[in-house]
């Protein structure tokens, strides 16, 4: 009996794959998603579905653009998992065709412009996101106070079409600032910081999630769960998120205690706007964040830095997505220049010296 | 005592449970065995025999060639019937010479040397000639010659014996089992080669996930100075050479070093029983253990095989293979070889015939990279596997080279993880092939040059002479002579 | 005005005169080019380039007479590293990576002329005259001159035997693999 040689060893792997990596982050944004949905009703279920399935629809006519097989690309999990994290980035009772467009962007423009999954500079979801903020800033930035679908006001199923698809919104009536956007008004009409957070900030709500914010980002404490599971299962490590989330909190903690009037607390930059959704799901995107650690690490100070800056000083109320696309374009020269040390070698790659040769 | 950290590694699923308490049982010796004349690293070894000799068992048949190199001797008595070039187990399937013997069914032992008379006060140099003239290798896989590393304390400045009993590798039970079963015969050849080696300290390191071997070994060892047997975390590749003496010592060996430059030697626990037997009795290697697994043989369990068995009459012996084509392993599944057939022989170096299921190698079609870095994380070395692939499937050797592929330990650990199941570590054994074949390539031609430099500078004196020869013959004679058959400048 | 266009000219003379005195002190002299060509040949004199001798063919790169493919023992990397040394591009999708060769004598064939001894550069035939001659592999460097010469074509170029000493992996074919 003659059997096939062909490659070497090793002939044992790792129950792990491509498909079982994107699900589980994919389970790991599940109850934070149900919870939003629950919190912002069928508009916002409405538009999540249009987000998956344009960038889905969009893979696939990519895929057979590119000439490349469509299974496994299109079942592995990676194009539904940009369209979800955009969809929980877009505000929740945004109109269809901004989902819609989204998905094609991030798809075509944010990945498959580059040659396809794990080519992308860019986090294609924030591609997507940045290009929409900037294209339809009105849209993109009317958040509506949380309506549960228990409540009465809540939009039927009926009415949460007509939201979604016909555009039947009242603008006025529902809009709500979400707490960053809340704090920087303010602040532009001379009301100092501390004071609107003291008159405002509900701690317990802003946890759970009770609060104005795009469609999966608003709670923190299922955000967090989400974000331990997936480190427990080794899909990610807790280096860029907590780097990332340290640099925030001690840049605001510190600003804040040099001037309370002008800058938010560092406990107010981790449980607002993006930052859990960011820190756990985002940012630490696989194809798009370092290697190695130490450069993990890097990458997680320069987003918590550019966002605190961008959030603090700039004309955007958030700015996780815009810290992310810069991130994500020094991680080639982070991977270049960020290497482990070689067992047996210096740092610099000199082998190391044998003080007991006779 | 305290363990250092190591770098990386993963934990793969071992499966040591299937052959793991299988005693180790005899193999009832095959007619033929055929036993090739390079079982080792280094240089083949050279017949002493011819075809038509009878041997007894333990004969020696091949000596040793030049410094590395092991001889061979007899698995059992009999007849030498072919010196021939048959088909070797290593994964070209290229061939080897091999001396084959048909079995007299009597397996009487031939002369064998006396044993050493209290070998802990014999000299070193003879205990290192004992197990040179033995034949025995490095157990553990590697087939390094065992002597070669018993006589390093004339050029290195040695301190601590390591015994690897680690057993990273899944599926492997061989070491174990000869650990639980033959503790005192371990202790002891470890006792003579610290002798030998002239160390102050012995440490015998086995993983966490062989309880009884630990406590069989800690039994056998009880009041033996300057020896421990420790318990190592199960991880693999702790059983790395480098690997283990850092996590035993703290030091880390330098890149292109060898253990011994920072005083330690790492010697495997087969080993140390095979130095036992030929300290003790004068027995060379002429048989192994081998673990038999996977979900692909019907029976798995520990065999102790002569060596030049078949082993497609090993796997008979084990109740044959379960299924049509299995995949089939010599050594772990983490770095053995495949085998180009059934029809090789076990030879010193074979730690375990596996063959192993679909299910279990869970080979699939690669997909793209997903640039997770899983590998990174996984490499027990701190190389960037992800970024050297891309470099070797463009062929781009140099930089391979310079981001550190030579220093891949081929461990495996990278490929065992990639979730998009890319063949990592099937790149790097490809470009340290190569990268090794263009450096042969340039000695060869380094060699070339200088020998046609010297030709040119011979031809050139050559004809220099042939001149001054012509120019004398013409002032001496008033009519020159043409010379008629002027030697043709000959190369030799 | 007159502050810009002095301290411009102040500029522009001190700048001067650090390049000068650098180009004296700094200067190197012209590169060997010839020789430093000559190095990276393999240096077997096989004459496979059409020039009588690797520095014969060195000195015409130097001249641009002979382009950086030439060696065909070399190879693409030596074509590659020979035009990076001239400057030049080069298309290397032309040149054939030759698989190595070293003569093989059939000894049933071989009349013991001597002739292949004599073209033989790096002295790599033995034999004697009426006795059959043997090739040592080890230093063939598989110019083919030799089998060129012999009168009853008892030498022929076979490629370099693969052994379990110099057997290696294959490069993981993507077609194998992938999907």
């Amino acid at each position: 009996m003659t059997v096939t040689v062909g490659l070497s060893a090793p002939y044992a792997h790792a129950p792990t794959s491509i498909r079982r990596t994107m699900g589980l982050v994919l389970l790991a944004l599940l109850p934070a998603t149900l919870y939003n949905a629950g919190l912002f009703g069928w508009p916002a279920v409405n538009l999540f579905v249009v987000t998956v399935l344009a960038a889905l629809a969009t893979e696939a006519v990519c895929l057979r653009l590119a000439g490349k097989p469509l299974f496994p690309p299109l079942t592995d999990g990676s194009a539904v998992l940009t369209g979800w994290l955009l969809a929980m980035s877009l505000p929740p009772w945004a109109p269809w065709w901004i989902g819609a467009v989204g998905g094609f962007i991030g798809i075509a423009i944010g990945k498959h412009a580059f040659g396809g999954l794990g080519q992308n500079v860019f986090n294609p979801a924030m591609v997507a996101r940045v290009a929409l903020l900037i294209s339809f800033p009105v849209p993109m930035t009317l958040f509506v106070a949380p309506r549960p679908l228990s409540s009465a006001d809540a939009p039927g199923f009926l009415e949460g079409l007509a939201i979604t698809f016909g555009g039947r919104l009242d603008l006025d009536a529902v809009s709500a600032a979400s707490a960053l956007g809340h704090v920087k008004t303010e602040l532009s009409r001379g009301v100092p910081v501390d004071q609107t957070l003291s008159q405002h900030q509900d701690w317990i709500a802003t946890l759970l999630g009770a609060v104005p914010g795009s469609l999966g980002e608003t709670s923190a404490v299922l955000l967090l769960a989400g974000g331990l599971f997936l480190i427990a299962k080794r899909i990610i490590t807790w280096h860029v998120p907590v780097s990332l989330m340290g640099t925030l909190f001690v840049l605001g903690s510190v600003t804040s205690l040099i001037d309370p009037g002008r800058y938010p607390d560092g406990l107010f930059h981790l449980l607002t706007g993006a930052t859990l959704l960011g820190a756990f799901f985002i940012a630490t995107d696989l194809v798009t964040s370092p290697v190695t650690r130490e450069g993990q690490i890097i990458y997680g100070i320069g987003i918590g830095a550019l966002t605190f800056v961008i959030r603090t000083w700039a004309g955007y109320p958030e700015g996780m997505a815009f810290a992310v696309l810069l991130m994500n374009a020094a991680t080639p020269l982070i991977d270049r220049y960020v290497r482990p040390r070689v067992f047996g070698r210096t740092s610099k790659g000199e082998p190391l010296s044998a003080k007991r040769k006779r | 005592m305290k363990l250092f950290r190591i770098r990386g590694g993963v934990h793969p699923e071992y499966r040591k449970e299937l052959a793991s308490e299988k005693a180790i049982v005899a193999m009832p010796l095959p007619r033929l065995l055929r036993v090739p004349l390079q079982q080792h690293v280094g240089a083949p070894a050279e017949p002493v025999v011819a075809i038509g000799d009878t041997v007894g068992k333990g004969q020696l048949i091949a000596r040793a060639q030049g410094a590395v190199s092991a001889p061979v001797h007899a698995p059992t008595s009999g007849a030498v019937v072919d010196i021939a070039n048959l088909t070797a187990p290593h994964p070209s399937g290229l061939p080897q010479r091999t001396i084959v013997i048909e079995s007299d069914g009597r397996d009487a032992w031939a002369e064998l040397p006396p044993p050493i008379e209290d070998p802990l006060s014999a000299s070193p140099r003879e205990i290192a000639r004992r197990v040179g003239e033995c034949g025995i290798v490095g157990l553990g896989g590697a087939t390094f010659p065992a002597a070669v590393k018993l006589d390093l304390r004339s050029r290195h400045e040695l301190d601590i014996l390591v015994m690897n009993g680690a057993e990273c590798e899944p599926y492997l039970t061989c070491d174990d089992r000869l650990m639980r079963e033959r503790a005192p015969e371990i202790i002891d050849g470890v006792r003579i080669m610290a002798h030998a080696l002239g160390v102050d300290r012995v440490i015998i390191a086995i993983e966490s996930n062989k309880p009884q071997a630990l406590e069989s070994m800690t039994r056998a060892a009880a009041g033996v100075a300057n020896l421990s047997v420790i318990g190592i975390p199960t991880r693999y590749p702790m059983g790395s050479e480098r690997h283990l003496v850092q996590a035993l010592t703290g030091r880390e060996t330098p890149a292109r070093q060898l253990t011994a430059d920072i005083g330690v030697v790492v010697h495997n626990v087969g080993t140390a029983h095979a130095v036992h037997q030929a300290v003790r009795y004068g027995r060379p290697l002429i048989s192994r253990v081998v673990t038999v697994s996977g979900h692909g043989v019907c029976e798995p369990g520990n065999v102790e095989v002569p060596l030049g068995t078949m082993v497609s009459e090993l796997i008979a012996f084990r109740g044959g293979l379960t299924e049509e084509a299995p995949r089939l392993l010599t050594g772990g599944p983490m770095m053995g070889q495949p085998l180009p057939s059934l029809d090789v022989p076990v030879i010193k170096g074979t730690s375990g015939i596996l063959a192993l299921t679909k299910e279990e190698t869970r080979i699939q079609p690669a997909q793209a990279c997903i640039r997770c870095g899983s590998c990174v994380s996984a490499c027990p070395v701190g190389l960037v596997p992800v970024d050297m692939v891309a470099l070797v499937r463009k062929d781009n050797l140099d930089e391979a080279a310079a981001a550190g592929v030579m220093d891949c330990i081929s461990c495996g650990s990278c490929a065992y993880i990639c979730p998009a199941h890319i063949p990592l570590v099937q790149y790097f054994n490809y470009a340290k092939g190569r990268l090794n074949a263009i450096q042969r390539d340039e000695q060869k031609r380094d060699r070339v040059k200088r020998l046609v430099e010297a030709r040119a500078a011979r031809m050139a004196k050559l004809a220099e002479a042939k001149r001054a020869a012509m120019a004398a013959r013409k002032a001496a004679a008033a009519p020159p002579k043409p010379d008629p058959d002027s030697p043709p400048a000959a190369a030799q | 005005m007159l502050t810009a266009v002095g301290s411009l000219a102040m500029l522009g003379v001190t700048f001067g005169t650090l390049l000068g005195i650098a180009s004296r002190y700094l200067r190197v002299d012209e590169n060997p080019l010839e020789a430093e060509l000559e190095a990276l040949l393999p240096g077997s004199q096989c004459g496979q380039c059409g020039f009588a001798g690797c520095k014969q063919a060195a000195s015409a790169l130097a001249a641009g007479q002979a382009k950086p493919t030439l060696c065909p023992p070399g190879g693409r990397a030596l074509a590659a590293a020979l035009a990076e040394r001239l400057g030049v591009s080069v298309d290397l999708s032309d040149t054939e990576e030759l698989e190595p060769e070293v003569a093989f004598v059939n000894e049933d064939i071989c009349i013991g002329c001597m002739r292949c001894l004599q073209d033989c550069s790096s002295d790599a035939l033995v034999g004697g005259p009426k006795q059959i001659h043997t090739v040592i592999t080890d230093i063939c460097h598989g110019c083919g001159k030799c089998a060129k010469v012999c009168p009853t074509e008892a030498i022929e170029m076979r490629p370099v035997p693969i052994t379990l000493a110099n057997w290696h992996w294959h490069k993981p074919d993507p077609r194998q693999y992938m999907n």
